[in-house]
């Protein structure tokens, strides 16, 4: 078997070859598994630690926004809602239709939902249902395995505890846009929301305060396994204490009723705003977890303009309210003194055109104090000729005109106090007489904030240069603020002239009576939204009852008090309210009583003397 | 040959059941048993500390095929080369059927399903094909063997079932059964400067071969070459795969502590990735344990090659020890990044009937071969056929 044995010879010999040949592969996965974890095993421990821990972001506990009394205007509740997160969702229209049985999710809802998830990245949650109750929330719950991708949360939900007395103040929320997320890994945390509007905007990184971070094991798809420690917790954000009190904010929204009107009312000691109040407003909370289509078309299309804070961002003319500045700078000018007297027949002409006053039949001859009381234009328009537009608006500007005051809120407008310089650089005219007549009785070019009237009448109160603020400011002595550039004896003549308003005799005097209250002064205001035509004039003027609202004048009223030691000042707007003393100054004596009695907690009983003076405010026509 | 004998004692040739199941090599058999329990202990981590529902599964699967590895092993060595043509042509015949299944419209489906049993004829070709070439040879001389013409069978016998199993499409599978065959041609006393030749053809012929590939295929290919250029795509599994066997370390992260494992990062864990949980828990320690397992069996076949009195006895325990081994190397060396995905599971550890069935029915062989390596088989047939 010669042949066997070669055969077996070279058989063995090439086995041999192949058991060498399977010991060196075995060897070198054994010399890879060693390089891959002794050699390189660092690195590679690294890399799954990056793969399995992720930094998480836990969202701060937002700061509430408080009233003068600790109130809540602004504050955080206990919220159950449902997220889903498409990635883990499989089909999310049938996951949607499951979850939809058991939230009511109509088909907008759905397809809302479905475009949303559509635009962002898989990952990321969006928010299916919030503010639900703990009876769904448990359904939802029970349902968990038969709805993939679907995570129950319970959060914290921004609540507006006094809604809407307070929403142009406070404002409200919204969750961050698709171009914002980018800027704050913050902004990603499902159901996180920013301030939009009001304070809540405003004091965004205040109330925000700082994301804490936790380190968790996740899987594979981004899962949480579990917590690991090293967890930093979020720093909650500021509560901010205004000076606002909400029950002025309550009364002046309930004497407003259903008026388009402003009312802002200040601490002249301190420059703190006791009241900012807008109307018509709106319910923040409507905000806070959606606002639905037919709300939101409501608030759009209402004339009457909800959305909008009418004290900082409605600019109007201010009307006869702005006589007290006008008078103040002629005597400052030494134009006129306490004896200058100016004859009225109710009509002042200049060139061809005839200036009116608004009584037709004229005051007679009237001196500074008078002409303030009746409110006279005439007197207004023989000062006009003698006083240089410059110096009168120079000695606006001294009351916080034609210029914003900075109190912190978005939007807050300048308002327009005409000049030669104004008018030049505008229009590229000259200045002409006609427009000084015009802007003395506080009509033309002329353009205020409610804010800037309030703060207009705390300086005419005080003389001092009071600075508005939302925040509360201690009381910090007479001096606290600056003193006007003006001569003390000048000043008590025009305040006298605001006392004499409310007497007998004066415009709001049938108006602004409060039997037992402090005294109050004050200054009409009505501001033409329409130009008078000559023909008009002759057929006789057509009374503001019977005009559409949108061509009423607007309605306004300054007011300080008590006149002994003035403590508050207010400024009201009432758009197309018709008449400063009938529909604006009763809210300034509202607002202004109520204010003193809180200070000296001498408040009456709810629905005693208050409920007396809304009823004179029903709004009348076409307003409700 | 006298070593050899001496190494695994004296013996008979027609011996009683009970003396076969005596003379049986159970070292081996517990080293098998090892493996799998290995296997078994690995999906229960994979499953989060659970047998159910792999490692209670393939557990009923291994007692089947155990037992079915014991029955191979003490039937006649001269059944199984009587059977060896049988066999080779019923695998060609079902591979044809699985063929046929997929155009029909199945897609590109594997197996077969034989009563309660699923069969994937291409596994049980690896074996059929070295039984072919074992017989073939056995009846070739040492000259006869060393001519070009005895070539032209041993081709067909390997390329038939090769690229059949290619088209299916499974690289993976193919490349074990020319694996297993070259081997077999190599032991067989070809001359060497075939294999040298054969080696040069092939690598001048992989540019040409490349446009043949699917396009996943090239991509495997592509990926295994560059895995960090598609980190998330077709990257991902084997970038994930280093970073499990590398974090494991020296000792790895303890039983069920794997991260990349209980957390999903890993893919196909339970299947072609089994090994790199292993290495992950049980580190550097655990990995080089499970190949010292498998190179002890491997190596118990080629000496019992080495020590059969037949040359059918020798070519099959040698040639399945390649097959198997080729196996254990293309799995282990794909999930350490050696070699690219090609979508081979880890025979007795990863989840799944087919690599075990192959396993254990090659191991049965060896076994068969072992206990009968003193049988002396007539070149021209066994006796019994």
């Amino acid at each position: 078997m010669a042949r066997e044995g070669l055969r077996y010879q070279l058989f063995s010999r090439r086995a041999f070859m192949v058991a060498g040949a399977q010991f060196l592969g075995f060897a070198a996965l054994g010399a890879r598994l060693y390089y891959l974890g002794v050699v390189q095993g660092d690195e590679y421990r690294v890399r799954a630690d990056k793969n399995r821990v992720s930094l998480r972001l836990i969202p701060p506990v937002r700061g509430r926004i408080l009233d003068a009394r600790g109130r809540e205007l602004a504050t955080n509740r206990q919220d159950f809602r449902v997220f889903l997160v498409p990635e883990q969702a499989g089909n999310v229209a049938l996951t949607l239709d499951r979850l939809g049985r058991i939230v009511q999710l109509d088909d907008r809802d759905t397809a809302r939902l479905l475009r949303q998830i559509k635009r962002q990245r898989r990952f990321l949650p969006v928010t299916v249902a919030q503010g639900l109750n703990w009876e769904t929330f448990s359904r939802v719950n029970v349902s968990i395995p038969e709805l993939p991708g679907v995570v129950p949360d319970s959060g914290m939900s921004r609540a507006y505890p006094a809604g809407p007395s307070v929403a142009h103040l406070v404002g409200y929320l919204s969750t961050a846009g698709e171009d914002e997320i980018g800027d704050n890994p913050l902004y990603q945390l499902p159901g996180f929301k920013i301030g939009r509007q009001g304070l809540e905007r405003q004091y965004e990184t205040r109330l925000r305060g700082t994301a804490g971070t936790r380190r968790v094991e996740v899987n594979s798809v981004g899962r949480e396994i579990r917590e690991l420690p090293g967890r930093q917790e979020a720093t909650p954000g500021e509560d901010i204490h205004l000076s606002v009190d909400l029950e002025l904010q309550n009364l002046a929204a309930e004497v407003m009723g259903e008026h388009s009107a402003g009312a802002v009312v200040i601490d002249i000691r301190t420059g703190e705003i006791v009241t900012l109040a807008s109307s018509p407003s709106f319910d923040p909370n409507d905000f806070a977890l959606g606002i639905s289509q037919a709300n939101w078309s409501a608030l759009m299309n209402d004339q009457r303009k909800p959305l909008l804070n009418k004290c900082l961002t409605g600019q109007y003319p201010p009307g006869s309210t702005f006589k007290s500045v006008v008078a103040l700078a002629a005597l400052e000018a030494g134009v006129i003194t306490e004896e200058t007297e100016f004859f009225c027949n109710g009509r002042h002409p200049l060139g061809d055109h005839v200036f009116h006053c608004h009584l037709r039949r004229g005051h007679g001859r009237v001196n500074v104090t008078q002409a303030l009381s009746k409110s006279c234009d005439v007197f207004f328009y023989n000062v006009a000729h003698k006083l240089d537009i410059d110096k009168i608006a120079e000695m606006a500007r001294h009351f916080g005109l034609g210029h914003t005051l900075d109190i912190g809120l978005e939007g807050e407008k300048p308002g327009l106090v005409p000049d030669r310089a104004w008018k030049r650089a505008v229009l590229g005219q000259r200045w002409n007489l006609g427009e000084t007549l015009n802007v003395s009785i506080g009509q033309g070019a002329m353009l205020t904030t409610p804010l800037q009237l309030a703060v207009m009448t705390a300086r005419l109160a005080s003389g001092r240069l009071v600075e508005p603020t939302l925040e509360q400011r201690p009381f910090g002595g007479d001096f606290m603020f600056g003193t006007l550039p003006v001569k003390p004896e000048n000043l008590a003549l025009v305040r006298r002239g605001l006392e004499m308003v409310t007497e007998v005799g004066g415009t709001a005097h049938d108006y602004s009576r409060g039997k037992g209250k402090a005294k109050l002064a004050g200054k009409t205001g009505t501001a033409q939204v329409r130009r008078i035509t000559r023909a008009e004039r002759l057929t006789g003027v057509i009374k503001n009852e019977d005009l559409p609202w949108e061509m009423r004048d607007h309605a306004l009223y300054i007011a300080y008090g008590p006149v002994e030691a003035p403590t508050y000042a207010a400024g009201i707007l009432v758009e197309h309210g018709s008449s400063g003393s009938k529909v604006a100054a009763p809210i300034a004596r509202a607002l202004i009583d109520r204010a003193i009695e809180l200070e000296n907690g001498t408040v009456p009983r709810e629905g005693e003397e208050v409920a007396a003076v809304p009823a004179m405010l029903r709004p009348q026509g076409e307003v409700s | 040959m006298r070593g050899a004998s001496r190494m695994f004692g004296p013996s008979r040739v027609n011996k009683s059941l009970w003396q076969r199941l005596r003379g049986l090599s159970w070292s081996m058999v517990l080293v098998n048993v090892l493996i799998a329990c290995i296997g078994f202990a690995i999906l229960y981590s994979v499953a989060g500390g659970s047998l159910d529902p792999w490692a209670s599964t393939q557990m009923k699967r291994f007692g089947i095929l155990f037992v079915a590895m014991i029955v191979i092993a003490v039937v006649d060595i001269r059944v199984w080369m009587a059977l060896s043509y049988p066999a080779w042509f019923a695998c060609l015949i079902m591979l044809l059927a699985v063929e046929i299944a997929g155009a029909v419209g199945m897609g590109g489906q594997r197996w077969l399903d034989i009563g309660p049993m699923r069969v994937q004829p291409s596994e049980l070709m690896k074996i059929a094909v070295v039984m072919a070439l074992a017989r073939y040879f056995h009846g070739r001389d040492f000259y006869q063997s060393r001519r070009l013409t005895s070539l032209i069978i041993p081709a067909m016998l390997i390329l038939i079932p090769a690229s059949l199993v290619v088209i299916q499409p499974d690289l993976g599978t193919s490349i074990t059964i020319v694996g297993g065959g070259v081997a077999i041609l190599f032991l067989a006393g070809l001359p060497a400067w075939i294999f040298w030749s054969a080696g040069i053809a092939v690598a001048a012929a992989v540019p040409v071969g490349w446009q043949f590939l699917h396009d996943y295929q090239k991509n495997r290919v592509l990926t295994f070459l560059n895995p960090e250029s598609d980190p998330l795509g077709a990257g991902y599994q084997i970038t994930q795969s280093k970073i499990a066997l590398g974090s494991g370390g020296l000792t790895g992260k303890g039983f069920l502590e794997g991260t990349q494992s209980q957390l999903n990062f890993l893919p196909e864990m339970k299947t072609d990735f089994i090994y790199t949980v292993l290495a992950e828990e049980f580190g550097l320690v655990g990995g080089i344990i499970l190949l010292g397992l498998y190179m002890v069996v491997l190596t118990y076949g080629l000496l019992t090659g080495i020590g059969s009195r037949s040359q059918y006895g020798r070519l099959l325990a040698v040639g399945l020890s390649c097959t198997l081994y080729f196996y254990v190397l293309i799995n282990v060396g794909m999930v350490m990044g050696l070699l690219p995905v090609v979508g081979v599971p880890l025979p007795m550890v990863s989840y799944g009937g087919s690599a075990m069935m192959t396993w254990l029915i090659a191991y049965g062989l060896i076994l068969s071969a072992a206990l009968h390596r003193h049988v002396n088989l007539a070149p021209k047939g066994s006796g019994l056929a």
